[in-house]
């Protein structure tokens, strides 16, 4: 079995290099080695999968300084693991066979295809960590391949601002993360033995830890969850990421990168659950994220802004379920539905956008219902089941986890609770004005439904966006992972969540059913908050100011008077003194005598 | 009966003549005949300290043995000048300072 997890952790990043390294000039074997690589992957999860594989299996030990230090790199199985590994790799073959068809024609195909196995390594190297180093060195190798993706288009500004704003706010979380470690390492060592960092190490020792440190501890490594899963403050990196392909940000969204921070959430469980000040703040933030990402999607009219927004949304679900306490599974069950559907509606999207002519913005579509029939159907179950209509797979996880609010944390709930009743309202307001009423513009009345292999996925993907919720399915993958019963609520609350639902549906229909321009235009949403603004008014003034004193402290302090000031005084000094060379030997004689007395006088005056 | 006074005042007063030759010259040559002079004073000084300086009652005569290699050393050293002064003349047709100011600014 240890094979089969090392060849599916190591045969995508195989791929990448071969692609990069020796096929560069043929596209078809580039695409092809990829989706190769991901296809071995699948193959090798789900052999897992099925088996039940509960094993640690060491690979090699990466730094080695004898008992007091060592950092192993291994291959941790166990529920957790191998439910994630299946989300993650069942979805990314579909991305990269859909990639075919969108990337057709595109420059830097090979590159792009790279990329994508390079990330695939990345992500599943993440779910595959058995300890928190070896986690954190793939969560970097993650944030470097999206740089590569979302900044695949580089040629344009915004796409290679984009880059950089996501690796950047990435890392402000991962600093958190990284002091988080070394924290967890501090904690668990002893005068006598070193400190772990393993998983399994850590979870084992929640209850050894002093509870405060436990709790700086968690919440600092929650900081790599909040840069990498765009919680807020740090979420601005992810809408702009959508300069990305669209297949990109399909993968991004869906199964990866975002969701690594919520797995890392999980994989911390017990430190987690053993700390609940950390878990307060954890939850809150989520709830936060959720409702004020949701209030954002509103205001977008890209079309695959708003959907990042809702990403973040739910990602904010995930969190909060996270900071509940109730299971490791609560929030994986949500990752797991939300995976399926957010990566369909991605992929619709891209779709539509092709047939577009890669126009984004949703008020220039309109009607698109009758020429992109499988794109409009396949949008219509990913958007149902992201809002939470019952039967669809959203429903399931977004209601379970607002009915464990309801049991734990009351104030959670009623964020949760609006931010349900927004998520309907702004993709029904996305799906009237991009399927619905008359075409807005020439492109739209010439749209055409997308190649086979752009709609075969995103037929395959319809199915898990609807089913992977239902209670068979969610048993078969998370009853392992752990407890995830429903919790004793009164008969109101479900009523409350589809009361939700109908609500924001019925709200869009209204405002948006015949819209031609938007009815809702609130500046403080279009300006998502002026969070961004602020962003830009503090790194232009703060970091802008400092940078402005360090480079006058660099050009005179250090420059003028430390590098040129003492070359100067040198020089002055050697050109004064060079008007004594007269040149007449009489003369260096006569100073050499004089010379000579002073030093006499000197010694014999001075002592 | 000289002191040892007399024979430093002498010594002084050689010193001092040899040091304004050097100074005031023009000839390279001379320059280099006060030189010696000077040379010799301090050789004078040396002897006289040796004549009057006892030691536990006995004469030194170490002071004496390092005259003796400082005229040899001397001698050794005039040889080597000349040459260098003579073969300077050659190039230069001159043997006043003043004119051999090259090495200047």
């Amino acid at each position: 079995m240890s094979t089969v997890a090392w060849i599916t952790l190591v045969s995508p990043l195989v791929a990448a290099a071969l692609i990069l390294l020796v096929t560069r000039s043929s596209k078809p074997l580039a695409a092809g080695l990829a989706i190769l690589s991901s296809l071995i992957a699948a193959l090798g999860a789900w052999i897992i999968f099925t088996r039940g594989v509960d094993a640690d299996f060491h690979g090699f030990n990466w730094v080695d300084f004898g008992p007091s230090f060592t950092l192993p790199f291994g291959i941790a199985l166990d529920p957790l693991s191998r439910t994630m590994l299946v989300i993650v790799t069942s979805i990314s073959p579909l991305v990269f066979i859909f990639s075919l068809g969108y990337m057709k024609g595109e420059e830097g195909y090979c590159r792009y295809f790279a990329g994508l196995a390079l990330f695939l390594f990345s992500m599943l190297g993440i779910v595959l960590a058995d300890n928190l180093v070896m986690m954190f060195i793939f969560w970097e190798l993650v944030g470097v391949s999206s740089y590569i993706l979302i900044g695949h288009y580089f040629q344009k500004d915004s796409a290679a601002d984009a880059a950089k704003q996501a690796f950047i706010v990435n890392r402000i979380g991962d600093f958190g993360f990284m002091l988080g470690i070394l924290l967890f390492w501090i904690a668990t060592s002893t005068s006598t033995t070193a400190g772990t960092i393993s998983f399994a190490g850590l979870n084992a020792s929640a209850g050894n830890i002093n509870p405060a440190v436990l709790s700086v501890a968690v919440i600092l490594i929650f900081c790599g969850t909040v840069g990498k899963s765009a919680q807020f403050p740090l979420h601005v990196w992810l809408p702009n990421s959508m300069e990305g392909p669209t297949p990109v940000s399909s993968l991004l969204h869906a199964a990866t990168m975002v969701a690594a921070g919520v797995y890392l959430l999980a994989r911390i469980f017990p430190l987690l659950s053993a700390s609940p000040e950390a878990a307060e703040i954890i939850a809150w933030t989520g709830a936060i994220t959720a409702l004020g990402a949701g209030l954002l999607a509103i205001g977008q009219d890209d079309i695959k802004r708003i959907l990042a927004y809702s990403t973040i949304s739910q990602l904010g679900y995930m969190v909060t379920a996270a900071g509940l306490a109730v299971s490791a599974a609560l929030p994986m069950f949500h990752l797991f539905t939300h995976a399926f559907f957010k990566c369909l509606l991605f992929l619709s999207a891209g779709s539509v956008i092709l047939g577009m002519h890669h126009e984004q913005d949703i008020w220039k579509m309109g009607g698109l219902k009758n020429k992109m029939p499988l794109t409009f159907l396949a949008y219509c179950a990913g958007m149902l089941a992201l809002s939470g209509c019952p039967f669809f797979s959203g429903h399931y996880s977004k209601d379970l986890i607002m009915a464990c609010a309801w049991d734990h944390h009351r104030g959670v709930f009623w964020v949760v609770v609006i931010a349900a009743a927004l998520t309907p309202f702004y993709m029904a307001r996305q799906a009237l004005v991009v399927f619905f009423g008359s075409p807005r513009s020439e492109a739209a009345k010439h749209a055409h439904e997308s190649p086979r292999v752009m709609t075969v996925p995103l037929v395959l993907l319809s199915i898990p966006a609807i089913g992977a919720g239902w209670p068979f399915i969610e048993h078969l993958f998370f009853h392992e992972i752990g407890p995830l019963a429903e919790p004793e609520v009164p008969g109101f609350v479900p009523l409350v969540f589809l009361g939700a639902f109908v609500a924001g549906i019925a709200l869009a229909l209204v405002l948006y059913g015949k819209a031609v321009k938007d009815p809702l235009r609130i500046p403080l949403l279009e300006n998502r908050f002026y969070i961004d603004t602020l962003y830009e008014w503090i790194v232009a003034n703060v970091q802008g100011g400092f940078a402005r004193l360090l480079a006058f402290v660099d050009r005179w302090l250090i420059d003028g008077v430390l590098v040129r000031g003492s070359a100067t005084i040198i020089w002055t000094l050697g050109f004064a003194l060079r008007f004594l060379q007269l040149g007449n030997i009489q003369a260096y004689a006569f100073f050499f005598g004089a010379g000579v007395i002073a030093l006499i006088y000197v010694l014999l005056t001075v002592h | 009966m000289p002191t040892l006074a007399n024979y430093l005042i002498a010594s002084g007063l050689l010193f001092a003549i040899g040091l304004g030759g050097v100074l005031l010259r023009r000839s390279i040559i001379i320059i280099f005949m006060s030189l010696e002079m000077m040379l010799s004073a301090a050789n004078l000084s040396l002897i006289a300290f040796s004549r009057f300086g006892l030691v536990s009652g006995q004469q030194n005569y170490d002071p004496q043995v390092l005259v003796f290699f400082i005229i040899t050393v001397a001698a050794a050293e005039v040889a080597v000048g000349l040459a260098i002064i003579v073969s300077l003349y050659r190039a230069r047709r001159t043997t006043h300072v003043e004119d051999l100011d090259h090495l200047k600014f």
